[in-house]
């Protein structure tokens, strides 16, 4: 058993049988789905006489197509009421727990699971969504799939898999302050590039992963499709076992104690190998920005957009209005948005609270505050951080994916810059012709007060936050 | 799904890195429940100005340019796993895909609904790119069995790499599903033997 990687202890758990020079039948723990993604594979299912094989193991939730205002009146949009509509007949029909909007534990599919112990370390799970990483801040092994995929998994709780390759990415040090965990992470891929990861499954590795919380590892690992990864992991650990501990799909007393044994087991031996391994120092790390068209391009605050030839990133800063050279600072920004499986847990509501606190928002700026889900907006309530928000005159709506992906009406107005905590600066992503710029919850909240982009460095230390 | 063995046919080229699956189908078309019409929308942003009018800058708008084949810059599919792009594509009329570089899930899917990702050396993709660009009516021959993409004025050619099982599926036209349901009893005395 020595020289394994986490992820290899977890990927050959779960092999079921391997066809020879072929793919792998890997077997999958928990599948979660969304109204977006299945419809399409529960047809399949049904036009080929084929039941869904474990239903037990499904969970489904609403949130891509949700509104975040009004939740508990009937849906304006024809089409989005019909999706949503569909999720639940098929959920019924099928014997499937839905979360279904206004549930006490609906939310955004990457953030309702792990609060519901659903996701656990040692687990294949998988869903019709490219985030699915986010679950691997558990030690879980857990990608997004297609809907062909969602299909296969319905029929027999597998997949016919390759072996990814393995990479490490080791970050050690302390990180300064107000650096979070969003600006790690956007730190890495700027570094990295947006398809270094393809074919590739991540590890996140150093002290500054082991002294994270589980709601910024789930950050961190989040955004690894981002540079192309299927998927990050981060070894369980204590930190771990207290945040899966007494929630409702969790296992219980001594089964509890006997899976804690089980994933102690995973971390990385020593000495295992891994086919590409980068190393950064937590103290270069700044807090980061983007200002072009894929999550790649980032720079510390205080830097310039660089200056490269290249006809796609001549295109990006087109499409951006921005010019290479330039700095970010000062940039007047319209709209400001806090939320998406990348930023939405309480503890991105309470770093922006913290900030916000006593301040009042610029006149300029329309702020959404999402929370990822119904249990985040119960906390936000319960700890008073509405107060200090709607003080500030932030708008707390309602929880789902809102303007990460703008299917909604949640839309960033065509040539808007928009401060975002969200995972995607595609052209477009927010609404038509907006411009995204993507930041943590504390950057998001200061460029929301000041009107515009402020470099958060220049008074960090007599802020009142870790 | 359609077998695929081989194909000749023209190209557009779209010499753009990259190309995420939020241009390939924007979010906001991706309300349907079922797979029909997603062509329509493919590129929808890229196509269309603001206003709804034709941009007819944009290559797949150039009347020069036509054919099952497109030829994409490094990168093709970053971005969701909705597989909603692949149906765009193939709702459209392509068969194939080249690139010098495809985003994982974005390749999964386009296989499991019979388009061809098909990766080329960046050093053939330029040459694809500017021969097309030279003379639009140019002819490509890609042949799935022998794993070889072609330019059939010039005869310069290129191998290419595809999973030996994926390959056999293609050309069968046989999905997943069917081989897997062929192992139920496997997975049954898997979850047994792991107490799943
Ligand atoms: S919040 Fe955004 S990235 Fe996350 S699942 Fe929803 S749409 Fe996808």
């Amino acid at each position: 058993m020595s020289n394994k990687t986490l992820f290899d202890k977890v990927w050959d758990a779960h092999v079921v049988d391997t066809i020879k020079k072929g793919p792998q039948v890997l077997y999958i723990d928990k599948h979660l789905i969304h109204e977006v993604t299945s419809p399409q594979a529960f047809n399949e299912l049904e036009a080929r006489g084929i039941p869904v094989f474990r239903p037990n193991q499904i969970v489904a939730t609403a949130d891509h197509n949700t509104p975040t205002q009004n939740q508990d009146q009937p849906i304006k949009d024809d089409l989005s009421r019909k999706q949503l509509e569909q999720l639940s007949t098929n959920c019924e029909k099928n014997n499937i727990t839905l979360y279904q909007l206004g549930h006490k534990y609906n939310g955004i599919v990457h953030v309702m699971a792990p609060e519901l112990g659903f996701t656990q370390p040692g687990m294949t799970m998988v869903c019709g969504d490219s985030h699915t990483s986010t679950h691997g801040a558990f030690g879980a092994i857990a990608f997004g799939i297609g809907t062909s995929q969602v299909a296969q998994v319905f029929a027999s709780q597998c997949l016919l898999l390759t072996k990814p390759k393995s990479l490490r990415v080791n970050v050690n040090g302390r990180l300064k302050k107000g650096v979070l965990p969003k600006d790690v992470i956007l730190y890495i891929i700027s570094k990295l590039g947006t398809n270094s990861g393809t074919g590739y499954f991540c590890e996140y590795a150093g002290d500054v992963f082991q002294n994270m919380s589980m709601e910024g590892r789930m950050t961190v690992c989040n955004m690894s499709i981002e540079m192309g990864a299927r998927g990050g992991m981060i070894a369980p650990d204590q930190t771990t076992f207290n945040y899966v501990k007494g929630r409702a799909y969790a296992p219980k007393g001594k089964d509890f104690e006997k899976k804690v044994a089980y994933w102690k087991t995973l971390p990385t031996d020593k000495g295992a190998t891994f086919d590409k391994e980068y190393t950064f120092d937590a103290e270069d790390i700044e807090p980061m920005i983007t200002y072009g068209t894929n999550p790649g391009m980032g720079i510390k605050i205080s830097e310039n957009i660089p200056t490269i030839k290249d006809s796609s990133f001549i295109k990006s800063l087109e499409y951006m209005n921005f010019e290479a050279g330039e700095s970010l600072i000062n940039t007047q920004i319209n709209y400001v948005f806090i939320g998406s499986c990348t930023n939405s847990r309480i503890e991105d509501f309470r770093v922006a609270a913290q900030y916000v606190k006593g301040k009042q928002k610029a006149d300029n700026v329309t702020a959404w505050l999402v929370p990822g889900s119904k249990q985040v907006e119960a906390q936000i309530i319960a700890e008073g951080l509405k107060t200090i928000f709607e003080r500030a005159g932030f708008e707390l709506r309602q929880p789902g994916c809102s303007a990460c992906l703008a299917m909604n009406d949640d839309k960033i107005p065509q040539g808007e810059y928009c401060v975002s905590t969200s995972n995607r600066n595609f052209e477009g992503r927010q609404g038509q012709g907006s411009r995204t710029i993507l930041a943590s919850p504390l950057v998001a909240a200061a460029t929301a007060i000041a009107g515009k982009i402020v470099d958060v460095t220049e008074n960090i230390e007599t802020l009142e936050f870790a | 799904m359609e077998k695929f063995t081989t194909l000749t046919s023209r190209a557009i080229p779209l010499d753009i890195a990259n190309v995420d699956t939020d241009q390939i189908i924007p979010a906001r078309f991706l309300k349907a429940t079922d797979k029909k019409g997603f062509g329509d929308n493919v590129f929808r942003d890229w196509r269309y100005n603001k206003e709804g009018s034709e941009n007819v800058e944009f290559t797949l708008n150039q009347p020069k340019y036509a054919g099952n084949i497109l030829v994409a810059g490094d990168n093709f599919g970053c971005g969701s796993s909705r597989e909603h792009a692949a149906w765009a594509l193939v709702g459209y009329g392509f068969k194939v895909i080249v690139s010098s570089f495809f985003a994982d899930i974005f390749k999964g899917n386009a296989l499991n609904n019979g388009l061809l990702p098909l990766q080329v050396s960046e050093d053939f993709l330029q040459h694809l790119i500017s021969e097309i660009k030279a003379d639009p009516k140019v002819k490509l021959r890609v042949d799935l069995r022998n794993q070889k993409i072609r330019i059939n004025s010039s005869k310069r050619f290129e191998s290419f790499e595809i999973d030996a099982y994926k390959k056999t599926c293609m050309i069968n036209g046989y999905d997943d599903i069917d081989y897997l349901l062929s192992k139920k009893e496997m997975i049954t005395a898997f979850e047994n033997a792991t107490s799943r």
